[in-house]
């Protein structure tokens, strides 16, 4: 009777003496280290070293890399465009995603409908609408020179144009992006209580503009950096676009931070050089994370 | 009334802008190359080539090996992914015992990795094995999802202890527990996961340009671009074609199961 109760009671806890956690946890902790841990660990060490990709040998060469990525112009280059790139996409793509949200909620009909169009980008291959994209930006057949044609503007080699190139993709990236940032806005949206408008109407908030100012903005205020951090880190990444629209260029205008690591990682095959410019993108990306992360688990405390 | 009207001229000229690479590409598609090689706009094809031109998407190009290439991959990885996951998601979640704590450490520290940053030490690693050009290549980096991990660990913190306890008073094992008592519950939370999932590599081109390099294990997002690059090049109707076909899958999907797709995709955010 009482090993009985016992075993019941183990069962009850779950605390199944037995290999049990450690079968069912192998093949994740096993995959874990094959391709996440130890490749951190390995493009840390790698950093250290001049591994040039099917060499043999491989040398210790301490943090040459980075005093050479201090004076390589190219790098520099490539994290300015990279932040320009972010400084553009963020501030437009979460101000469209808020006001779209909120315009969209302002009344009932029709809100599945926008909110699907506005989704759509965000799921659509990239790179298959980066190809429609180019079409559009064509110098002599695209749709948009023959647009400002039309209205008896001249029209731009809009890809190929230093001062242009940049604020190009950042376009595309803000037409990507906005419909994700919409969608968290249109949750935090709805998770505020209607009776707080009641009671700033009954306070005489009565314009849309003072309700915003009132209730919307401050409930509002945690989903807004949660979207500005998250959108920075998304175009941070910024890769495909300029992989198959610009190549980095013209002369460089484009170089964004992943594309210089797989342009010297897998173009030139300097794994050690690419290796420290992976460093410094995951230390930006990874500061990013933090603070998400720790808004994150406050939500989750005071929720 | 007045402001009602101004909300949807704003939301549809909106809508419009958002639409129209996805308008032009289907259009465009459907043109003879004389109706697109043009100096004004046309917006409607006076003669339809559609045939023509979607003929030509798939056959200058191996297109219908590409696309099954994509499906391959992505239906691979995500039930990879749930096998290597579902289990350890429960170990996190169902069992006590020594060192879960840190093991679950683990796996939070670990959704902190961009998968960029691993990318050419995977690519040694795949090397070495022999592996480069591969479906392995392919699926194996991605059968590891922390983020799977731990969203399947949340959702089995919700369910019921007694469910699993009458399982075990069956005499199920803990590994027959995982399918059949946890996976039949999962299926909200696993099915979010799956379009997040199947969406992401779908869509993926920075993985497989590294790791792929024969044409014959092209995934769609290297296809459109190899056939742009070399089969293609000013041939705009088949290119277009060749993009509508890539992304209409999603699409088609996306208009069926809409707000499992939101649901799904934004759950990235929470990564």
């Amino acid at each position: 009777m009482k090993t009985k109760q016992l075993v019941a009671k183990k069962i009850r806890l779950g605390a199944v003496a037995n290999w049990a956690p450690l079968y069912l946890l192998a093949p994740a902790l096993i995959l874990l280290a094959m391709f996440l841990l130890g490749p951190l660990l390995a493009v840390l060490g790698l950093s250290f070293t001049d591994y040039q990709l099917g060499s043999k040998s491989l040398n210790w060469i301490g943090i040459e890399n980075f005093i050479e990525l201090y004076h390589d112009k190219n790098f520099w280059r490539s994290l300015r465009n990279t932040a320009l790139y972010s400084g553009a996409v963020v501030p437009v793509s979460v101000l469209l995603g808020l006001g779209v949200a909120l315009l969209i909620e302002a009344q009932k009909s029709f809100k599945d409908f926008y909110r699907t169009i506005f989704f759509l980008p965000v799921m659509a291959t990239l790179i298959a609408m980066a190809i429609s994209w180019q079409f559009i930006l064509h110098p002599s057949f695209g749709f948009l020179n023959l647009l400002l044609k039309e209205f008896g503007l001249s029209g731009h080699n809009w890809l190929r144009t230093e001062s242009l190139a940049l604020w190009v993709l950042a376009a595309i990236g803000i037409w990507n992006q906005f419909g994700f940032n919409m969608v968290l806005f249109l949750a935090g949206l709805v998770s505020i209580p209607r009776h707080l408008y009641d009671a700033a109407a009954m306070d005489g908030a009565s314009s849309p503009f003072e309700r915003f100012r009132l209730v919307t903005w401050p409930l509002l205020g945690p989903v807004t950096l949660f979207v500005v951090v998250i959108t920075a880190i998304r175009s941070f990444q910024v890769f495909d676009t300029v992989a198959i629209l610009t190549k980095g260029g013209p002369s460089k205008s484009t170089e964004v931070l992943l594309y210089t690591m797989y342009a010297e990682g897998f173009e030139f095959f300097k794994s050690g050089y690419a290796s420290a410019v992976t460093i410094v993108f995951l230390v930006i990306v990874l500061a990013l994370t933090l603070i998400k992360t720790r808004y994150l688990e406050k939500k989750v405390h005071y929720a | 009334m007045l402001s009602r009207a101004l909300r949807h001229v704003v939301l549809l000229s909106l809508a419009a802008v958002v639409l129209f690479p996805f308008v032009w590409m289907v259009l465009t598609s459907l043109k003879p190359p004389e109706e697109i090689f043009v100096d004004h706009i046309r917006w409607l094809p006076d003669r339809l080539y559609w045939v023509e031109n979607y003929t030509r998407a798939f056959t200058k190009a191996p297109l219908a090996q590409y696309l099954l290439n994509g499906v391959i991959v992505a239906l691979a990885i995500f039930f990879l992914q749930v096998l290597v996951n579902l289990p350890a998601a429960y170990a996190l979640s169902k069992l006590r015992w020594k060192g879960r704590e840190f093991v679950f450490g683990l796996v939070l520290a670990c959704l902190l990795i961009p998968p960029h940053a691993v990318a050419i030490p995977v690519f040694l690693l795949l090397y070495q094995l022999g592996l480069l050009n591969s479906y392995a290549s392919l699926i194996l980096p991605w059968t590891i999802s922390v983020f799977g991990i731990f969203l399947m660990r949340q959702f089995f913190m919700t369910v019921p202890d007694d469910l699993v306890d009458a399982a075990r008073m069956d005499g199920i094992s803990e590994f027959g527990i995982v399918w059949r008592v946890m996976l039949p519950v999962a299926y909200p939370a696993l099915t979010a996961f799956g379009i997040f999932s199947l969406v992401a590599h779908w869509n993926d081109y920075f993985w497989p340009l590294i790791a792929i390099n024969e044409q014959a294990l092209f995934t769609p997002p290297l296809g459109v671009v190899h056939f742009r690059n070399d089969d293609a090049g000013t041939d705009f109707g088949a290119l277009m074609a060749a993009a509508t076909v890539v992304i209409t899958p999603l699409l088609v999907a996306f208009v069926f199961l809409q707000r499992r797709f939101v649901q799904g995709i934004t759950m990235t955010g929470m990564k």
